[in-house]
């Protein structure tokens, strides 16, 4: 069952030059129990795709297409629907635990309120002791409930995050950029953690991140993003390792492979930066920067095709790869 | 042979971090005694100013009246002596608790006492209407940036906030005491209570309310617009704040977000200048005292200066200092109370 299903989702900021589409067009599942990943470079679209689905999104911005949060589109609830459905059934470890809690509430008082807001019977006492065995779930000691955010270290304010995410029990949990800002040793302790307790409670994940070999090594599932479109999806383990998309086996070089000599000194950059959205390039938006772009590619809109099985990706090389792959390098 | 003591590296995750409450009283005593010290350097400095300034006080003494034989020979005795001497005396007596006034003849501290509780209500009553009105007006216009309401007030706040206050006194002045065109003389002016009625009596009270309505309003006009202006300035900068952002993604209805999270963390600029401006309008209210004739400490002040009365200016000196002092002191403290980062 799909917890979260995104259908031929576009997203368009308004601005003073004229629309900006920052998505132009995704199809996404994540089912219950199931781990996806969401890559791709800054400004690919990834975080504007997610606030869509608690339709955060800010105010400039138009939305089209479905998000449905367990079977339902949350672009179209009553207002009062919607606050049923944030944090009750989906819920967020946000970017930047640093300023994602309030600086001047006690951590226990922040994760309290969602409890006491989404349950009726809760009360102050029982989403206390609520909070306690949260916290400790997150491996923190539940006296911490009583400090202010600023007395944590950034990896115990990812883990009061994920606590906080964890309050209602939601169906689905999106995690954008949940270890940017962490070290390596808390980085996988954070993942870790995250899935670990997703899996626990068979709940959806929607993991976003720039590094393609955390999301190969923690999700079932990945699809990478380039210009506000999935360009490339499927098994997290065979994306990684079997790239079809240009653009994905030059994400997945920019990572050396440990143990690898070869990759570690010679990393292989991308020349060149992501496109603006508002001067996409004609066709497919990746050809100014591809090393295996034709001469049809920069007229023809290539969508995502099969590429295997379980598999897709947006490339005109895809379907004839196998006959003339060889030719064309 | 020397023992190797433990190592140091292991990473403990359960130290308590510190910081908390306990941190509050330690803070209060810092600053408590950061404030003397900045009074003990006023007082030092009370002693120069006012022997600096030109004039002949023992003239002004003299074209007193009521004055008593003793105490102008003993004022004379003391001006004549050596600056040094003085000093020492005055370091006997910083507070002048013995001064008379040049201008009166009184002691200058009944003099103080008598002109300060008019303009403590002065300043309680302007005080909390610009407060209660400045912070919900603020509140109300940052958080719906660029909508209709914040076009308005804060059109209309820029407008008061380049208003000189005496200014606005004259003209209230104009309306609403003397009468002008279709409105009736609707306030007295001048002073702060009609003569001949108890100030603790039912009619005292409503006497005292009727004369403090118009300084009261020229002085909240300026204030609530700066109360205003800044409280929608620290809520605009909150709104791009991420804590907010989860605070919606709980649940929470907007105005929840906007009372519980937004506000607490926005307020904290303007309860520091609310309480700055406290200490600053005891001794600042002199331009709309004098236009109202309200005989508060600001009018006291006026006439001290036009009077040469420089005991009596050393004594208002203190008061204002003081005030300015305590209420530094008392911001302080309030920020550090709501916010955990200033105190640890």
């Amino acid at each position: 069952m799909s917890v979260l299903e995104l259908r031929d989702v576009h997203l368009t900021y308004r601005t003073a030059a004229g629309p900006v589409p920052a998505v132009r067009g995704v199809d996404l599942t994540v089912d219950a129990g199931q781990v996806v990943g969401l890559a791709g470079e800054s400004g690919c679209g990834k975080s504007s795709l997610i606030s869509t689905v608690l339709r955060l999104q800010p105010k400039s911005a138009t939305v089209a297409g479905q998000v449905l949060v367990g079977g339902k589109d949350v672009q179209t609830l009553s207002w009062s629907a919607l606050r049923a459905v944030r944090w009750g059934e989906a819920a967020v470890v946000f970017q930047g635990a640093l300023h994602s809690l309030n600086p001047i509430q006690r951590i226990g008082a922040q994760l309290v309120e969602p409890i006491l807001v989404h349950d009726r019977e809760a009360t102050p006492r029982t989403a206390g002791a609520r909070v306690g065995e949260l916290l400790s779930q997150v491996g923190l000691p539940a006296r911490y409930a009583d400090q202010y955010p600023h007395q944590l270290s950034g990896g115990q304010k990812q883990r009061v995050m994920i606590a906080l995410a964890l309050t209602c029990d939601p169906q689905v949990l999106l995690a954008d950029e949940p270890t940017t800002a962490l070290d390596v040793m808390v980085q996988a302790q954070v993942l870790e953690l995250l899935t670990g307790v997703a899996a626990e409670r068979g709940m959806g994940v929607l993991i976003i991140s720039h590094d393609l070999s955390v999301l190969a090594t923690t999700c079932h599932k990945v699809a990478v993003m380039y210009a506000g479109r999935v360009v490339e999806e499927g098994p997290a383990r065979e994306v990684f390792e079997h790239p079809r998309h240009p653009y994905v086996r030059a994400l997945a070089r920019a990572f050396p492979t440990i143990g690898d000599t070869t990759s570690r000194y010679a990393p292989a950059g991308l020349p060149g930066d992501p496109p603006f959205p508002d001067h996409l390039p004609s066709g497919c938006p990746f050809h100014p920067r591809c090393p295996e772009a034709v001469a049809q590619c920069p007229s023809v809109d290539v969508r995502l095709w099969p590429a295997g099985p379980g598999r897709a990706a947006a490339c005109v090389h895809v379907d004839g790869a196998e006959v003339h792959g060889a030719g064309l390098r | 042979m020397a023992v190797t003591s433990p190592v140091a590296t292991e990473l403990s995750d359960d130290s308590t971090p510190g910081g908390g409450s306990g941190g509050l009283g330690r803070f209060i005593g810092l600053r408590l005694l950061s404030g003397l010290g900045t009074l003990l350097f006023v007082l030092l400095f009370n002693f120069f100013l006012f022997r600096l300034l030109p004039g002949d006080p023992a003239a002004r003494y003299r074209a007193v009246k009521n004055i008593s034989a003793q105490d102008l020979a003993r004022i004379r005795d003391e001006l004549n002596a050596p600056v040094m001497e003085q000093f020492w005396a005055y370091l006997r007596d910083p507070l002048a608790l013995q001064g008379i006034s040049a201008w009166k003849g009184q002691p200058v501290w009944d003099l103080v006492g008598g002109r300060a509780w008019p303009t403590l209500v002065l300043l309680g009553t302007s005080t909390l209407l610009a407060t209660l009105i400045g912070i919900r007006v603020g509140i109300r216009a940052g958080w719906r940036r660029g909508g209709s309401f914040d076009k308005v007030s804060t059109g209309v706040t820029l407008l008061f906030y380049a208003t000189p206050e005496f200014w606005l006194g004259l003209l209230l002045i104009l309306t609403f005491s003397s009468g002008i065109g279709p409105f009736p003389s609707l306030f007295p002016s001048g002073g702060v209570i009609d003569s001949g009625i108890e100030p603790l009596s039912m009619a005292g009270v409503v006497s005292v309310a009727e004369h403090t309505v118009l300084p009261a309003v020229a002085l909240a006009a300026v204030y609530l617009a700066e109360y205003s202006l800044i409280m929608r300035a620290s809520i605009v900068d909150e709104l791009s704040q991420e804590y907010l952002t989860t605070a919606r993604a709980k649940g929470l209805m907007d105005h929840v977000v906007r009372r519980r999270h937004a506000v607490p963390n926005a307020s904290l600029p303007t309860i520091t200048l609310i309480f700055l401006n406290i200490g600053f309008i005891i001794g600042g209210a002199i331009t709309v005292e004098t236009v109202f004739s309200y005989p508060g400490l600001g009018l006291l002040t006026f006439e001290a200066i036009t009077e040469q009365d420089f005991v009596l200016m050393q004594a208002l000196f203190l008061v204002f200092t003081v005030s300015v002092i305590v209420c530094n002191i008392l911001a302080d403290v309030a920020v550090a109370v709501l916010d955990p980062r200033i105190r640890t």
